[in-house]
């Protein structure tokens, strides 16, 4: 979806296929020069410490390529599990639903261009 | 020999019980509406009367079947269930274990009363008949107690149950701002059921942001304040926002001297700071208008 990639996890995950996702992710994110990744995971209602700290690994190699990571849709009883497990995930971005993500990736992308051409004026072109 | 001789004679009260049975009941009742007039209005004459006569039945059913040398016996399941029915009915109208007991109890003396009649010609025989009525009656007596204790304890737990769902409710101050005001000690228990009550409602009303208010917390110590951050953290999975309002100077004070963490979280003094700053993010304000009067109003 334009320069955002959009991740729906529909099935629950185990760890094999967390570690597959992570490793798609990362070379789509240098394929297609995505500038924000959404990971939607309204349906996924078991979650494990190894799941939590995928999710944060996921968030921390997009930042090192250079894209925001928004994990939205989580569910209560995952959220409670999460905390109980002492993951609070400090380093991803939240929303509640998909278009609240969407927007939340928009305001900070548009934030960080407009504080690019600020800087540097000249380098508008590359 | 032993064994033949008691069952023969707990049948003879059994046989004893069914020819007498309704004088003993006249007797029974009649101890019982003399306690009646000091236990206040907790249990009526009707009551007591209908009562007596169902476990008056049932106990004579299960002699007739059972010799009574034990109440755990499958003869004697329906005078239990009898016999639990009326313990529960007496507890829940607010009498006392010892006033439930004294139930089986005041049986004691019209029972004693027949045995003695009928027995007055064979003292041995009188003796042990006493002995093996009155340890029925005390096995059924203890059997009340503890069937009235149960149930007390049912209704604390339930109590206990309705508290603190009453305790912990989330209202919607404006669109996609909710209040959570707290009143009362958080425990690890309660705590649990305020952070599913608020991030049920955060789903439901796709709340951004969620003031937790607690004005009405008497003590904030690590543990409650670890609870909090934890809700707090909960929420912001959701992707919610979360304030604190309603910190009273001492627990501010209390706060810092226990080294807590409260960075992460934007706390305000007052609820309605709080909202003020809801308001903000969400890119709305007040402003003043000419006041209007309602109808009602006048």
């Amino acid at each position: 979806m334009g320069e955002f990639l959009l991740v729906t996890v529909q099935v629950d995950m185990h760890d094999r296929l967390a570690m597959t996702l992570q490793e798609d992710l990362t070379e789509k994110i240098v394929g297609s020069h995505a500038r924000g990744v959404l990971i939607d995971i309204s349906a996924l209602d078991v979650v494990d410490s190894f799941i939590g700290r995928m999710l944060g690994n996921i968030a921390s190699m997009s930042r090192v390529l250079d894209a925001e990571t928004v994990v939205v849709g989580m569910r209560p009883a995952v959220a409670i599990t999460l905390v109980e497990l002492g993951l609070a995930l400090p380093g991803i971005r939240t929303a509640l639903s998909v278009e609240r993500g969407m927007e939340l990736l928009r305001a900070g992308i548009s934030a960080n261009q407009l504080s690019v051409i600020e800087a540097n004026p000249d380098d508008r072109h590359s | 020999m032993e064994k033949s001789k008691t069952e023969s004679d707990a049948r003879s009260l059994a046989s004893l019980l069914a020819r007498n049975q309704a004088q003993v009941l006249e007797r029974w009742r009649s101890s019982l509406l003399a306690d009646l007039a000091s236990r206040g209005p907790a249990i009526t004459e009707s009551d007591l009367n209908r009562q007596s006569g169902q476990f008056l039945a049932a106990l004579r059913g299960a002699l007739e079947r059972d010799n009574g040398a034990s109440i755990q016996g499958s003869a004697w399941d329906q005078t239990r269930g009898i016999l639990t029915e009326i313990s529960r009915e007496q507890a829940r109208r607010g009498a006392t274990s010892s006033e439930v007991a004294t139930f089986i109890f005041s049986l004691k003396e019209a029972l004693f009363g027949l045995v003695q009649t009928e027995f007055a010609d064979d003292p041995q025989r009188m003796a042990r008949e006493v002995w093996n009525t009155s340890n029925i009656l005390d096995r059924l007596g203890l059997l009340t107690t503890d069937i009235a204790l149960k149930s007390r304890e049912e209704t604390i737990l339930r109590q206990q149950k309705e508290m603190l769902e009453l305790s912990t409710p989330v209202v919607k101050l404006w669109t996609g701002i909710l209040a959570l005001p707290l009143i009362g000690t958080l425990d690890s228990e309660r705590t649990q059921v305020v952070m599913e009550s608020l991030l049920d409602e955060i789903v439901r009303t796709e709340a951004g942001i969620a003031i937790i208010d607690i004005t009405g917390v008497p003590t904030v110590d690590t543990l409650v304040a670890q609870h909090l951050l934890k809700t707090v953290a909960a929420a912001r999975l959701m992707g919610a926002e979360c304030i604190i309002s309603g910190i009273r100077p001492q627990i501010a004070s209390t706060i810092v001297h226990l080294g807590v963490d409260l960075g992460g979280v934007s706390t305000k003094a007052t609820l309605a700071d709080a909202f003020a700053m809801a308001l903000l993010r969400s890119g709305l304000g007040v402003c003043r208008t000419e006041p209007r009067r309602t109808s009602s109003g006048q």
